[in-house]
């Protein structure tokens, strides 16, 4: 815990640090609930800083997964609410940043598993869909989150939301989503 | 960087408005496929592409009024038709399926074209947000040439749709390269890598290869575009303004 006006010192300011990322890993995707905006890879970072009248203020850096994502103002609001609930500063601002993309590759080793369990095919490493002169392109198969087939088809490139594919496996006769390449 | 003459600022707002109008606007168009495409895979699709453009188009207009100081709602919505600034392109409604097959594939392969070359941008903060569309373009732009495809080979009715809806945009398509007031000042300080005219050379000779590869047939000489290819707009704008001005028209100043 910071008390407020006192010299922070490194173990507490890895502490501090510690929990800001633990309390933002409580708040899950709105669109995919089993993810956490961790795990999703859309949080930049965060830094601490004093405001104009010597109050702490926390600002948090989201990248988002697609520009045009409406479930971004949502995480804006949750992340917030979580932070502030949190009181860990006076003042918290939650900022939406382009400063580098938001890729597909962002997601963790456990926002994968994550996203699985929830019957979402996991996106494949961006890398492996460039052809070319960086042309990205949706994989005909992917491995069906509810059986391991690759007995798989891509239906629609478009989904249910602008992250999403649609596939249909043939073994368990399950149409399901897939998590794009981005 | 930040932007210091003025010159560059007005020019670097002119090209903002319009790339986050050519979206806005072709986003609201083709969101009317919601419902009622061919195949419900394209209703899907269509919108999907739709919401994208308008959040790009969102993007866009955010990056404009924190120049501007305006508000970015106010430029989406409280404009009269005649200052909306995209290309001719997209004065048009939707018509039918090859119309708007044949508009997408125009669009986004001149989108690309503009899009590559902004990337390096000295201007940061677009030069950001283009790397961050340009991946999520990439997916509209294998969807409308797979598309472009289908038509072309999919019989004599479709592929002569197809042909009609081309010829009858291919003039108005130069004119997403139409001249901006001030792109010396944009090109002169790296704000815009290359002028406006190279770019449309550049598309034109992959549009033209790739007509060729699926057999279409060669389109009329286009010539440059005037000045005034994004400011004239015509009746079926001004309908569509009144359609997506409705909501925000009903109560100034609400709060969404």
């Amino acid at each position: 815990m910071v008390v407020r006006g006192a010299p922070i010192r490194a173990a507490d300011a890895a502490d501090r640090d510690a929990a800001v990322w633990a309390a933002i890993a409580e708040v899950p995707d709105p669109e995919i609930p089993t993810i956490s905006l961790v795990e999703l890879g859309v949080v930049r970072g965060f830094a601490f800083g004093g405001g104009p009248g010597g109050e702490v203020r926390l600002t948090v850096e989201l990248l988002p997964t697609f520009v045009g994502c409406p479930a971004v103002e949502v995480m804006r609001e949750q992340v917030g609410d979580r932070l502030r609930e949190l009181g860990v500063a006076d003042e918290v601002i939650v900022e939406l940043s382009f400063a580098e993309p938001w890729t597909s590759d962002r997601i963790t080793p456990a926002g994968r598993e994550a996203l699985r369990r929830g019957g979402f095919a996991p996106p494949p490493p961006t890398g492996s869909t460039f052809i070319g002169d960086d042309l990205l392109t949706v994989l005909p198969v992917t491995t069906c989150p509810y059986c391991a087939s690759r007995n798989t088809t891509l239906e629609n490139p478009f989904g249910p939301t602008l992250c999403r594919a649609i596939y249909h496996c043939a073994d368990c006769r399950q149409p399901f989503e897939a998590f794009k390449a981005v | 960087m930040t932007v210091q003459d003025a010159a560059s600022q007005t020019a670097l707002a002119e090209l903002l408005l319009a790339m986050a109008d050519d979206e806005f606007v072709l986003g609201f168009w083709d969101s009317e496929w919601t419902g009622i495409a061919p195949i419900l895979e394209e209703d899907v699709a269509m919108s999907s592409v739709s919401q994208d453009e308008i959040g790009h188009a969102k993007a866009l207009y955010e990056l404009l009024a924190s120049l501007s100081g305006e508000d970015a709602d106010e430029i989406a919505f409280g404009r009269a038709p005649a200052a909306y600034r995209h290309a001719a392109l997209m004065n048009h409604p939707r018509i039918d399926w090859a119309f708007s097959i044949a508009r997408r594939y125009l669009y986004e392969t001149a989108d690309a074209v503009r899009l590559e070359s902004l990337a390096g941008s000295s201007y940061e903060p677009l030069a950001n947000l283009v790397r961050k569309m340009r991946r999520e373009e990439t997916y509209h732009l294998l969807h409308f040439d797979l598309w472009l495809r289908r038509l072309t080979e999919g019989g004599p009715e479709s592929r002569d749709r197809l042909i009609g809806a081309l010829r009858d945009l291919w003039t108005d398509a130069q004119a997403v390269f139409a001249p901006l007031d001030g792109e010396e000042a944009l090109v002169a300080g790296g704000i815009m890598p290359d002028r406006l005219e190279t770019l449309r050379k550049r598309w034109l000779d992959r549009v033209v290869t790739r007509f060729a590869e699926l057999g279409l047939p060669p389109m009329p000489a286009a010539p440059a575009p005037a000045p005034d290819g994004r400011r004239l707009h015509g009746i079926d704008f001004a309908w569509l303004h009144g359609e997506f001005t409705m909501v925000a028209a009903s109560e100034a100043g609400a709060s969404w």
